[in-house]
Order: structure tokens, then sequence, then C-alpha cells
């Protein structure tokens, strides 16, 4: 069934001079999709033209309108000769193809050419009238939302998490297709970029077909890669996530807060509860209890992040922290009698040794949820006042057979989910990684993609068998990436291992939305961190210590992880950055001998890298790693490996030891005065790294334990293996076998030179911190400031004298003055910290080395972060009593959506929503951003899934582009640094253009997937490739009114010339 | 180890104020990066050479990119390459079109022309500020005068909706617009007293009430070219000295009036004469192009000097001057209408007559002499 798109040229403006003559313009313009062109009129000798053309209208199959882009070429007409190209626009119309993204994109865009860049700017009108399809073999998958956001997306509900989805098409690189000899280096890079452009409408279309085929009805975390293979050819695969979301009914910035039923219901910890009786029965109620309903029906959707402490719900009378609960279960044909439900559920909550406040709060719900009562019953029941989580043995057998069997069904059990509805992350193994070297073949047939396919099947299969021996079922925060020289090309996957709850992967029909399921009260502060795989027979030698935090359960000494630090962890001081760079020089080989040298060198890279990982870490004297991504970068001569994470002190794991260092000649005087030297050096940055992290952990009194506090030992929790293209796995045991693991024997001057790399890395000064994952762990005061960057250095090398020790000291230094240069200046945001520092690593020539960083900086309330480091116990009883103050005033506003899935505290979020119902009057129906009406609107970007300070209430489409830049005259560009430079500001202007085009105000989970420089300063030439995604998205301010207020003056002027440009 | 390229590319585009003074200033890199290590910067923020210099690289290349777009400051406005607040906007333009009281001193009155550029090199050594600095300044009167030369409407207007600059630097925009076109003399040693302040008084005075757009607001407003009929019309105040018994009725009108109230009394009295005369001639001159180039000299030579070597205080020269046309008005048969415009003017070089410093006369000399210049005006209107 067909769709009808309909675009309107409206103007153009700045165009640039195409006829020196008259310093003038005749411009014109194409619109071409598939096959069809329209052109409107030349609208002569202007450099602002106003086309204002009819509506061109296409009759497209959905297939097409997914998979190609509208092509708009902007050119200068010429009676005599051919006439000039001034630039062009791809539009991908994607996000007009489901029904809550955007319906009209109408705004403007930057006029793009491959060589000269931006040039000027056109309006375009862009709308697509489409048909139902009931077709059961149809090939589109309009309807399927794609996400880059790495967790459920904010305004949305996850029904039932499905699992991966993977597609890879290849094609044939244009820039290597013979006819690239005889045309041009625009029509050469206009065909790739076009090529990519469909390939990726392509993938996305077949990404969506298997959702649909899953019964889902979104890709959350999708990821889209790009392989520049060369000769061999273009590859263009994606992953993602395959969900089935619900939007939540009430985007609660459109209503004032105060009388909104459904957001009453938010406040409550619902939970299904198929049996009123289990309480008695069944498994006691750990800590925390948060759960989702599984109701069909949209009228009582909610956040799905409450809990019971933001309620204060918790009776702080009672003995132990759990509180009364209320469950409310979806409708089910067993339970038919309401009332006598709902006296009961009085009656228990009655029981239960409730203050007035509580009950004040409760009942309102009562009522309202009696409305409801076609659909819902509520059933209180007064749980646990049992002692905490007794997850016996058996229990976990249960949950264990249970996830498998949810899991089994899949070939791929893995998530790309890095963050993740409370209760959905049972316990986390450890990161577990494969890489596998192979060498690139001419892809003969691209509509069969076999072999690429077959390549990632291999090393997915490996990660899923290391997930096994972890006795995990599931592989969380799963990622893949490649690096390619020449015709070697390294495939890498990793992610970590982990146990799911089974209630969100079961199979989504309707029936099972209904299905009664067995509910497990798992998510405890501390359950993900404890061991998922049997004690007595573990997959590598690991120190084990009960819990911290429960004292029930056993954990491990140190946790590596790929995902985000659950909201719920407990986490003591700060978090910090921490990278391992390591190079390794390889010699220049050929073909199969080059793929042996570098899988030969490949298990000892990883070595070191989590050597050097584990050692940082104990200098921070921190126990956990979060968002760990390893890079391995293969170039002509060298290998280079880079790990970044965050580092945190998890409450629940133990503290880490010093680190020890010890001589190999104890009998040398001097030489020994040198190794105690050495080490008063590291105690003393431990000791100071603690003080600058804020890590004091509570004492610990040994009996409570019954265990002394460990004597640390072990360290590896990660499994890996490479393998080439022999298929030969070796799993590599990076345990340093029974020795003390923290002794650092100093035998040789790389040893030495370790160490002292180890102690220059200087921290970010006072003010800065800085992490690399979304949220930085004890700092929850976001003030609504955000500068997202991009740099990008390249440093040539001398080739003179090239060793391990000079590369890796380039390397390091290369980083670190990167690091510092982003602190200086970034230090007028002081203090603030980097959020989501990514750092890629390639190495486009012989001797050069190329790093890009995209992180964001967000400034937070120093005063506030203070108060942060008391303990969670008393923050929790501050946080009651603040509730107590607000709770006749604001009842309701408590547990607004953003307060559990943005990291704010309650304190400050109380405080801002208060001057809310003051805004009201004014700004109550205000559904556009308020500067979105602006001449040129302010889009934030941000590699964050969310916006501090702000609360997104619609996701408007995925925004995936790509883009080549090409000059023949670097020289007069500025340089390297100054084309490269124009070209980022070009791709950054391009995508806020496109976002608010589609009526947006912000991109998140912003991600630049590929920045290629090529140069040739001899030709004085250069090209570069960009890839970037995102999520466009519409936020609105939590204090609007400050905003506008202090907007007005500025943006009204513009506002007012850019309507009447506009609406022309 | 060398760094082949080095770039930070922000969302929202980083403008640090500091660097881009320097940049105006027209400092390279390497002496900006060594300005910004002696203030200082190092010790506060604990960075290396290494970093401020990259920091620098940086801040330039922006500036460089931005300054495209500055030359039509709308198009900043309207641009998507760089997001940059308004109010970084607005201070980003305001910067680059700032000049340096020195050098505007040195160009103003003359022909914007390639040949004055070809001179900046002897103003830059002579006023100590970088070439490329003088370049920029000169390049922004010139694009400044090129736009509006042919546009109607008020001067100030019409830089201001075209440049976005404040009211302020608009005004002394339009000052040397109006110099420049007009050519007027300001380089002579004698008018070397004289500050631009001064200058961009007078010319708004003259842009008021000299100019074609003053005399009918209801024609095209031309607010570039002096209105040549009003010019021709001052010489019928020849009358005032060629005629005995006028010049010497005025006199006894003006002593009359100023008896006791001047401290100068006497040499006033003595030299009446010669200072209406001196008056009266540079009016009546002005119907040539060249003396109206020089009218700023023939001024100090005829007027302000006699004054100067008698010691005037200032506030006797503004008695003098209001008496002197106020009784104008009263002789018989006397058009009225040009002569006290012109004494306006007259009026506002006396500041720098009594020899004190011309800034301390500037505030106060520009509203009293003001509101004078508004009393004649309507007296003679």
């Amino acid at each position: 069934m067909p769709g009808k798109l309909k675009v309107k040229i409206v103007a153009g403006r700045h165009l640039p001079v195409m006829d020196r003559a008259s310093d003038l313009t005749d411009a014109f313009v194409e619109v071409k999709f598939g096959n069809t062109t329209f052109k409107t009129d030349v609208y002569l000798k202007s450099l602002n033209p106003q086309w204002n053309s009819e509506w061109f209208k296409f009759e497209v199959d959905d297939e097409d309108l997914q998979d190609e882009p509208l092509q708009i070429t902007v050119l200068d007409h010429d009676t005599y000769s051919a006439n000039d190209a001034i630039g062009k626009v791809y539009i991908d119309i994607d996000p007009l193809l489901y029904s809550e993204a955007a319906t009209v994109i109408s705004g403007w865009f930057p006029i793009y050419d491959t060589i000269h860049g931006i040039r000027g700017e056109i309006n375009v009108v862009v709308k697509v009238d489409l048909f139902n399809d009931l077709n059961r073999f149809r090939q589109s998958s309009c309807g399927v939302k794609f996400f880059c956001t790495t967790s459920i997306p904010k305004c949305y509900r996850a029904v039932i998490i499905h699992g991966f989805v993977e597609e890879l098409v290849v094609n044939e690189d244009p820039e290597y297709q013979w006819i690239d000899r005889i045309r041009t280096p625009r029509a050469s890079n206009e065909a790739r970029q076009r090529l990519i452009s469909l390939m990726s409408g392509e993938l996305q279309r077949k990404i969506g077909l298997k959702v649909l085929e899953m019964r889902g009805n979104a890709v959350v975390g999708y990821l889209q890669c790009f392989d520049l293979e060369g000769e061999s050819g273009l590859v263009v695969r994606a992953i993602g996530t395959a969900c089935t979301l619900d939007k939540l009914s009430s985007p609660a910035a459109f209503l004032p807060a105060c009388n909104s039923p459904s957001k009453e219901m938010k406040e409550i910890p619902f939970n299904e509860d198929p049996n009123p009786n289990t309480h008695s029965s069944g498994p006691s109620t750990p800590l925390k209890n948060q759960t989702y309903s599984f109701s069909p029906s949209k009228s009582y959707s909610r956040q799905s992040s409450s809990s019971d402490t933001d309620l204060s719900l918790t009776p702080k009378t009672a003995p132990y922290p759990q509180g009364p609960r209320i469950y409310l279960c979806p409708s089910s044909p067993s339970l038919s009698c309401g009332s006598l439900h709902l006296k009961k559920s009085c009656l228990l909550l009655s029981e239960s040794s409730l203050t007035p406040h509580h009950s004040s709060l409760v009942s309102p719900v009562l009522r309202k949820s009696v409305s409801f009562s076609e659909e819902l019953f509520l059933a209180a029941s007064g749980m646990g006042s049992g002692s905490a989580g007794k997850e016996g043995g058996p229990f976990k057998a249960l949950l264990r057979q249970q996830t498998q069997s949810a899991l089994e069904q899949r070939e791929f059990p893995f998530f790309t989910l890095t963050a993740f509805p409370p209760g959905f992350l049972v316990h986390v193994g450890g990161v577990v990684s494969a890489r596998s070297v192979k060498l690139l073949d001419r892809i003969h047939n691209p509509d069969e993609p076999e072999t690429r396919d077959a390549w990632w099947a291999e090393i997915r299969q490996e990660i899923k068998s290391h997930a096994k021996a972890l006795g995990c079922h599931a592989v969380v925060g799963y990622s893949e990436s490649t690096s390619i020289c020449e015709e070697v090309c390294i495939l890498s996957a990793s992610g970590t291992a982990a146990v799911l709850n089974p209630r969100f992967l079961q199979d989504g029909t309707v029936e099972g939305c209904l299905e009664q399921r067995l509910e497990e009260n798992l998510s405890t502060r501390c359950g993900f961190c404890h061991i998922p795989y049997d004690e007595l027979n573990m997959p590598f030698p690991a120190h084990l210590t009960y819990c911290y935090n429960c004292r029930k359960q056993k954990v491990p000494d140190v946790l590596f992880t790929t995902i985000d630090l659950p909201t719920d962890a407990t986490v003591i001081g700060k978090g910090c950055l921490i990278q391992a760079r390591l190079c390794r020089l390889k010699k220049k080989a050929q073909a199969e001998a080059n793929a042996t040298a570098i899988s030969n060198l490949l298990p000892f890279m990883e070595y070191e890298v989590h050597t050097q990982l584990m050692n940082k870490l104990k200098l921070k004297g921190m126990n956990a790693l979060f968002g760990l991504r390893i890079q391995i970068t293969v170039g002509e001569n060298m290998l280079m490996g880079l790990a970044s994470a965050t580092g945190v002190y998890l409450a629940a794991l133990p503290t880490p030891g010093g680190i020890q260092i010890a001589g190999k000649t104890p009998n040398d005087g001097s030489y020994e005065q040198h190794i105690s030297h050495m080490q008063k050096k590291i105690n003393d940055t431990i000791a100071k790294n603690k003080e600058l992290y804020e890590i004091n952990p509570p004492e610990i009194s040994e009996e409570i334990i019954g265990s002394p506090i460990p004597e640390p030992r072990q360290r590896s929790r990660l499994l890996r293996s490479q393998s080439e293209s022999s298929d030969e796995v070796t799993e590599l045991d990076l345990s340093h076998g029974k020795k003390d693991a923290f002794v650092l024997e100093i035998d040789d001057t790389d040893a030495m030179e370790d160490v002292h790399s180890l102690l220059t890395d200087v921290p970010p000064p006072s003010g800065f911190y800085s992490c690399n994952t979304e949220i930085m762990p004890g700092i929850n005061n976001w003030t609504s400031e955000i500068q997202m960057f991009t740099s990008v250095r390249v440093i040539r090398l001398s080739s003179l004298n090239l060793t391990n020790q000079a590369l890796n000291k380039n390397f390091n230094d290369l980083c670190e003055n990167l690091l510092k240069s982003l602190y200086f200046k970034l230090r007028s945001m002081i203090p603030c910290c980097l959020c989501h520092v990514n750092f890629t690593v390639s190495l486009p020539e012989d001797e050069l080395i190329q790093v890009t960083v995209t992180a964001v900086a967000i400034t937070f309330d120093k005063n506030q972060a203070l108060q942060t480091t008391k303990t969670p116990v008393e923050k929790s009883l501050q946080r009651a009593s603040t509730d107590n103050e607000e709770l006749l005033q604001f009842p309701l506003e408590l547990c607004s959506d953003s307060l559990h899935s943005h990291p704010f505290p309650p304190v400050k979020a109380v405080t801002v929503e208060k001057a809310s119902p003051v805004g009201d009057g004014n700004f109550r129906n205000r559904s556009a951003p308020p500067c979105a009406n602006s001449t040129v609107g302010v889009v934030k970007m941000t590699p964050l899934s969310f916006i501090p300070g702000a609360k997104i209430t619609k996701y408007l489409g995925i925004i995936n582009m790509f883009f080549i830049r090409e000059t023949t005259s670097l020289r007069e560009e500025g340089g390297v640094s100054g084309f490269l430079h124009a070209f980022i500001a070009e791709v950054f202007a391009m995508v806020r253009a496109h976002v608010a085009a589609l009526g947006g105000n912000a991109v998140v989970s912003y991600i630049m997937k590929q920045c290629v420089f090529m140069e040739n300063p001899n030709k004085n030439q250069a090209q570069c490739l960009i890839n970037v995604s995102g999520d466009a998205v519409v936020f609105v301010r939590e204090s609007d009114l400050e905003v506008v207020s202090s907007q007005q003056p500025t943006t009204n002027c513009q506002s007012s010339c850019t309507e009447g440009e506009v609406t022309t | 180890m060398t760094s082949e390229l080095d770039i930070f590319v922000g969302n929202t585009t980083l403008i640090d104020e500091d660097v881009y003074r320097l940049w105006l200033d027209g400092y390279s890199v390497t002496d900006a990066v060594a300005l910004r290590v002696r203030s200082g910067i190092l010790e506060q923020t604990g960075a290396t050479a290494a970093v401020l210099q990259s920091d620098t690289m940086d801040h330039y290349r922006t500036f460089h990119m931005l300054e495209r777009l500055l030359h039509a400051p709308p198009k900043l406005l309207h641009q998507l390459i760089f997001q940059i607040p308004p109010s970084r906007q607005a201070l980003l333009i305001e910067r680059y079109y700032a000049f340096d009281e020195a050098f505007v001193r040195e160009v103003l009155g003359k022909k914007l022309s390639k040949g004055t550029k070809k001179d900046l090199d002897d103003i830059s050594t002579k006023t100590g500020i970088t070439l490329k600095s003088c370049r920029r300044q000169f390049d922004n009167f010139k694009r400044v005068f090129k736009v509006v030369e042919e546009m109607r409407g008020s001067l100030v207007d019409n830089i201001q909706q075209h440049f976005l600059l404040s009211d302020r630097l608009a005004r002394d925009y339009a000052a040397i617009v109006f110099f420049a076109n007009n050519r007027f003399e300001t380089g002579k040693k004698k008018l070397q007293y004289l500050s631009f302040g001064d200058f961009a008084f007078c010319a708004e005075l003259m842009i008021q009430n000299w100019t074609l757009g003053a005399v009918d607001s209801q024609m095209d407003d031309m607010d570039m070219d002096l209105d040549k009929e009003f010019l021709q019309d001052l010489k019928e105040l020849k009358v005032l000295v060629a005629d005995k018994d006028l010049l010497d009725l005025h006199k006894s009108l003006v002593c009359t009036a100023l008896r006791g109230k001047l401290g100068v009394f006497s040499e006033m009295e003595a030299n009446f004469k010669n200072l209406s005369r001196g008056l009266v001639n540079v009016a009546a001159k002005l119907t040539h192009n060249k003396d109206v180039r020089d009218l700023f000299v023939d001024l100090v030579e005829k007027f302000v000097e006699p004054c100067r070597s008698d010691h005037w205080p200032l506030s006797d020269v503004r008695f003098f001057l209001n008496q002197y046309s106020a009784s104008v008005h009263s002789l018989d048969g006397f058009r009225l209408e040009c002569g006290g415009t012109i004494w306006a003017h007259c009026n506002l070089h006396l500041p720098g007559s009594s020899n004190s410093p011309a800034s301390a006369f500037q505030v106060a000399g520009t509203t009293s002499v003001h509101h004078h210049a508004q009393q004649f005006f309507l007296y003679f209107q």
C-alpha cells in the first residue's frame, strides 16, 4: 500500500554568489524521491529566493518511504552551460512514518555541499499521508519506533523487553568502483552519502520487520555502524533491543500537576500480586519493591520506576525498613469481587502501623482506583515485617530456571541496554568479551552477506558461552565494534553477563500481559552485586565475601561491568573516569601473517589493559567499574588499546586493599629505599584519592560480618577470548595464579615504567569530575547548563626509535593533555562534571594517532553536592521529612516521573516543582518549547539520555546522518585543524537543523560513531567522513517560567521576523 | 611527537572574552599566549603552556570563522553553524566594531580609500596599535560607509539596523561616516587637542541641523550630505560685519547684556569686532568644498585661538555666544534662520580652548551645549 509524500519548497537564504558578473544567483530546486524528480521555477537574481512552490506529491510504497531519503538539490540556472549545483539536503522521512513522532518536517536546512560545506539554507515543508497496510507479507515496517537511547525512553513504559535484534547489509563502496576514476570527487561523495543513506534506511526497515515478528513495537539501544572495508565493500550493520513500549498516557508536563488522576496513580509502587495471600507464604520482601504493571489498558500507565522510598510510605516507626505495600493488579477473571478486595486492603492498611499522613496519602489513591475498577483491583497486603530477603538456593534455582526458559528460545539473549527498569537486573556476573581477527575479502554477492553474518554469529556465540560460564543467561550492555586496517579486521563484542528477571521477558502476546506471573522481589540495593554463579564451581578463581549491605549473599571483591550504574545501587563517595592506555608495536606484514601477528598480540594487550585498569582502580580506592569499554585499534605497525570506565565504590563490595610493591633484589639497599619510597607514594595517592572522591565507607564491626575484612587476593572478572580465522578459542585466565594480586613486582624497567605511569595520571582540577557513564555517581543535583563537545587530536609520532615505552608514553600524554585541555576550556563551568566521556582511537596512517572525544559537561550545584556525602539512611530520612512538609501542599508532585528516572535529589525537585503552580496559570498549555519559534531556536545536544532540569515530553524519531566533506584547498581552509573544525561545526549545525525542523529542541543519546579523517598535505587535500546519531526530542524545562522571562527580550525580535518568513 | 591537528567544537560555541580581545587587538597566537601567561592564568588554573597554546589556537580559529559573519552582523543572528546565545552574539558584534580612539582620530575625515589603507602602517607605528587591528577598524569604517552611503532615512538608524550596534556605537559610526563623507580636515596640529568625542558631538549636531534631512524631514532623508542651500544662505550673514552700523548695534546689544556677567568683559569688548568677523567669515565661505573641509581649522584659528589667548573661561564663551546670536535676533530685518546654528557649533570648540582636559569637558559640554543648541534652534526656527 502506498503512502503519499508531499514536499513544498518555501524559500532560500544566504545563498552563495554563483554568478560573478552580477554577484547574484539564479537558483532553482530539484526535489527527488526514488526515481521521481520535480523542479521549482528559477528564481532569478537573488541570494534569498522565495520559491513558494506548489506541493510536490510523490506516491510511493511504504517500503521506499523507509529506505529512500528525500533528496533536495539547489542549483544555479545557467542558460548556456550546465547548471551548477549549489548543494544538497537529504531528509530522512522516517520520523513521519510513526504516529507518535513528528507530523511534519518544516524548517530551515543548511544546504550542504561535500566540497564547499554549508552554502546557505533552504526552507522546506514535508508531510506524509500513510495508508494502513494489512498485508501480512509486507516488506515494510512502518510504525516501529527506533531509539538510540540505551535505556527505556523517558516517556515510555516497557511492557515487554523482547531481546536482541541485528541485521547487516553490504554493498560495494562507490569510492572503489571503476566509475570513480572518471567522475568528480563531488559526484563520488554524493553517491556514497546517498548509498549509505539508502542502506541505513533498508537496514532499519529490516530490523523493524524482525521486531514486528517478535511482536514488539520499538527498538531501544539501536546502534548502527559502518565498516568501510575499502576494496572489499561497505558494510552497514545494526544491533538493538526489541521492546514493546507503551506511551505513558499523561505527559505530565502539559497538565497542571495537582489534579491528574493518572499522576496520582504513579505515586504508588504498584505490584502485581496474582494471589493476595502470597505475602504469608511467598518470598519475603526485600528492601525495595518496584515492579511493573502489565495491564493492557493505557488508562493507568505510569512511570515505571516508582519506589517506596520515594513515596514515603515507609513508616518510620517500623522496626524494619519494609513498609506496607499496595499492590495493584490488572483485572483477571478469577478476581471479580472488587469490593471485597478493597475492603481487605483497607483493613490491611489500617492494621499496619501507618502514621496519619500515610493514610491521607493512600486514601485518595484508593478512591481513584475504584473508578478504574472495571479493569483494576486493588489489593493491599501488609507484607514484610519479616527479615530481609532470604533468597535461598532453591529460590535462586527456580528463578534461573524461569529465566532460562524465557531466554533459551532466543538465539542470543543479548540486550543493548545499559540502564534498566528497576527489578530487571537481578545479578551481574562480569564483563564478557570476544574478539576475532578476520581477513577481508571482496563480498561477491551483496544480497547474501553470509560471511559477515557468520563472523558475527560466531562471536556472539562465544559471548553467550562466556556468559553461561559465569552462570548467567543473558548479556546486557552489549555492543559490537570493528577496527579495520587494510585487509585485516578485528571484530569485537563485549557485554556484561547478567541474570535477569524473567517477568520482562515473556513473549508479549495479549494473553502474556494478562497472564498472572509469579512475583519475585529480588531487586535490592545490593542484589545486582551478588554472584550469579555457583560458589563452589566458580568459572575463575575469585575471592568472595558476604555482601556488605545485606550480609546474606556472596559478592566478589571487584566488579567490572559495561552497563550504567543501577539507580538504586548504593555508592559511597563519587566516581571517576579510569582509563587504561596501551600501545604495542607490530611488524608490518601481509594478509595471513599479519592476522596471525595481531591475534598473537591481542591476549597480551587485553591482559595489560586489564592489569592497568585494576591497578588504577585500586589506586583510586574504588572497587567497581561501570561502563567499561575496551577498544583495540589496529594500524599498519601497531596496536592500540584504550579502556575507559567509571570507577565507583560500591557499598556492597568489600573495601579494596592497597597496592604493594615488591622488589626482586631485596639485598640492594638503595633499591630497597627506592621501593619503599614508591610504596609511600602509592599509599599517599590512595589516601589522597579517597579524600578527593569522598570515599569514606562506614566502619563495619567485624562481628556483624562474621568474617574478617577480606584479604584482597584475586581480581579477574574478565573472561575473554580471541579467535582468529581458524576458530581457535583461547580462554585466558587473568588471575595472577595464587599469589596476592595486589603485589606489583618490580623486576625490570618495564615494570618500573608501569608503576610510574600509574602515578602520573593527574586528577582533574578541583571542581571537575569526569565519568563515562550517563550520570556521575555521587552527584545528583545537576543544574541545567550543559555543553556537549567533540574534540579531535591527531599526533604524528617521530618515526625514529619507536619503542613500546615511547609509544605508551606518547599515547598516555596525548590522552592526558587532551583531558587537561578540556578541563581548561570548560573552566568557566566549574563546578561541573564531564559525563559520558567517550574516547575513540584510530590510526589513520603509519605514524598518526587520532583520538576523538565526545562528552557533555554539566554543571551542578556545589552546595547541595556536599549533602550527598551523608549516608543513604540519613538521606532518606531527610527526604522523608521534606516529604512530610510538602505533603499537604503538593501531595502529588513528590514522585513525578522525572524524579525517578533522573538522578535528582528529591529535596531539590520538590522545590523546583513548588514553583510550578505559580507558573501554571501562564504556561499551562505551553506545548511548544519556549524557544521553538525563534529564528535559530536553541537545540541542545547531549550524549546522555536525559536533559538535566528538564522533562522530555516527546520523542520525535531517530537522527542518523552521514556526511562526507572533502577539500582540495586545505591550506586555504586553515589547514587540517581549520578544515575539521569547520566540518564538525557544520555537522552539528545540520543535526540541529533537522531536529528543529522536526519540532524538537534537543538531541539526546547523541553519538559520533565515526570520524574518519584522511589528509594529504602535499596535494593540499583532505577528506573526512562523519556518522552521527541520536534521538530528537522535545523537552520542557522544569523551571519554564524563569527561562522564558530571561530569554524574552532577545528571542522576541528574532521570532517575529522568522515567523513572517516561515508563514510566507 | 608533534600535534598535527587539535580541535574542540562545542554545541554551544565557546567564546573566551579575553582571547577575543587579544584577537581583535591583532596579536598573533604566540603573542597572545605570552600575554595570557603573563596574566597569571596558568597559576590560577594549573594548566600548562601547551594547553594554553592549544586553547588560544582553537579560539583564534573560531574567531576566524566567525569573522566572515561579523562582516554582516544580521547573518550572525540567522546562521546555523555556530550556536551562540544572543547576549554573546551582541558582545561579539559590539566588540568587533569597537575602535580605538587613537586610531579613529588619525583617519577621521579622511577618504576611506585604498590610499588611506596603505598609510595604515604609519598609523600603526604612530599609535602603537597593531596593523591587524588597524586594518580591521579601517575595514569596519569602510564597510559601514559603503552600506549606508546611498541609504535613505536616519543615518544612526540605518547603521543600527544593518550592523546591530548599540546606540552609542552607532552614533559614533554615524559621525565617522559623516566626517569621511564630507572629508573634514581634523589632522592639523592645531586640532590635535580635540578628541574624537568632540568631533562626534559636532557631527551629531551638524547631522541634525545642517543636512538635507534636517531641513525637511518629509523629503528623502539624506543624512550624509550638507544642505547646499543652507550653506548658500549663510553667505548673507556677511552683512553683520560688512555693515558698520549693524556691527556696532550688534556689539552694543551684546555688551549691554553681558556687562558684569563676564569675567573677561573688557577683552570681549575690545575683540568683539574681530571675533564677529572671524565667525561670519567662516560661515560665509562654506559654499566652497575646500572651505567646508577646513571648517574646523578655520573655527579654531578665527575664534577659538583669540579667545584662548585672552584666557576666556568656558562659561564666558558660552554666555558670549548665546548673547551674540540672541542679539542678532533683535536686529532689524535680519534673516536669522541660519546664524544660530553655526554658532551653536562654534560653541563646541571652546571646551578645548580653556586648556582643560578635553574629556572632562565632554560631558559637561555635551549636556549644556546641547541644551543651548536646542534653544537656539527653537528661537531661529
